[in-house]
């Protein structure tokens, strides 16, 4: 089963990384907002269902994936298990 | 000179660790008995206090201090500090320390987005703390950072807690290097036996390299340790 972990920065953390982007692209000429960077991480798991899958995953995320503090993350399970 | 009077620090090391040497060094120089421990080791063995030094541990991948937490010295360093046993963590010594739990907060990329190498003044909030006995109150320490990292960050209600406290135990002093909240540079635990801080006081205790302001924070901890080291019969 593959799932993919999105981790981004939460809503009114400041994020500079995002700040240099966002200015780097608007240097480019393109009309670019706020821009945030986040993380993504791939994986491949042998959970035996959907179910089993996703509480795992949050247990990773909790634990080691992000860290609460400062950043949300958003599950995607792959459905070609 | 009886063991005691050199009290055991143990030193950790993990792969990616760059100043685990110049702490066991100034750990010396200051009358302790430094010991490296291998990041593999799940036992300090007979030691007074444990220093978690600066450096980029496993890579600073995915988080700078996140993946150090789950190596089997680290659990044996948060049962030293469960039964009390002073730890200081330095620059990502601090890292590891927020991300495993025992200090509050994080650490952030500063503000800047630059790493920064340079000498800074921090002032001394509590003199009163096991890192902090040899400094007098307020006094200001130049100590040199070299972060990228370094922008310490918790929630309102946890700052507003730790300034009630007074756990915001060193401030910088002269203009704020990489954005911390409250200007901390040095962070206490609630127990008052697990600090952090981002200045690396085992880079001054030299006169050679331009101040000494360090000894004073290593002192103080190798003073913690001998009146902690259990006397020999």
């Amino acid at each position: 089963m593959k799932a993919t972990v999105y981790v981004r920065p939460k809503p009114g953390i400041l994020d500079p990384q995002g700040q240099a982007v966002g200015s780097s692209l608007r240097q480019l000429g393109f009309d670019v907002g706020e821009a945030r960077v986040g993380r993504v991480v791939d994986l491949e798991l042998q959970a035996r269902n959907p179910a089993q899958a996703r509480a795992e995953l949050r247990l990773m995320c909790e634990q080691l994936l992000a860290n609460p503090l400062i950043e949300s993350y958003e599950i995607e399970l792959a459905d070609d298990a | 000179m009886s063991p005691v009077s050199r009290p055991r620090i143990a030193v950790i090391v993990f792969p990616g660790s760059n100043d685990d040497h110049d702490a066991t060094l100034a750990l010396d120089a200051l009358g302790a008995d430094a010991v490296s421990v291998w990041h593999g080791e799940d036992d300090l063995g007979d030691v007074a206090a444990v220093v978690l030094p600066g450096g980029f541990s496993y890579g600073d991948y995915l988080r700078c201090g996140a993946l150090a937490r789950f190596s089997p010295a680290l659990r044996a360093v948060e049962r030293f500090a469960a039964g009390g046993g002073p730890v200081l963590g330095i620059c990502n010594g601090f890292q590891i320390l927020c991300e495993a739990g025992l200090l509050p907060g994080v650490l952030r990329p500063n503000r800047s987005l630059a790493f920064v190498c340079r000498d800074v003044a921090v002032r001394v909030e509590d003199a009163s703390t096991s890192f902090t006995r040899r400094c007098a109150p307020g006094q200001r320490l130049t100590i040199p950072i070299k972060h990228g990292e370094g922008c310490w960050f918790a929630p309102p209600e946890v700052v507003a807690e730790l300034e009630t406290a007074g756990r915001i135990v060193l401030r910088y002093a002269d203009g704020n290097p990489n954005g911390s909240i409250a200007d901390a540079a040095g962070v206490l635990n609630e127990a008052g036996n697990v600090m952090g801080l981002m200045p690396h006081p085992e880079h001054a205790v030299d006169p050679l390299l331009g101040s000494t302001d360090g000894a004073r924070i290593l002192g103080s901890l190798v003073d913690t340790a001998r009146s902690r080291a259990p006397a020999l019969v």
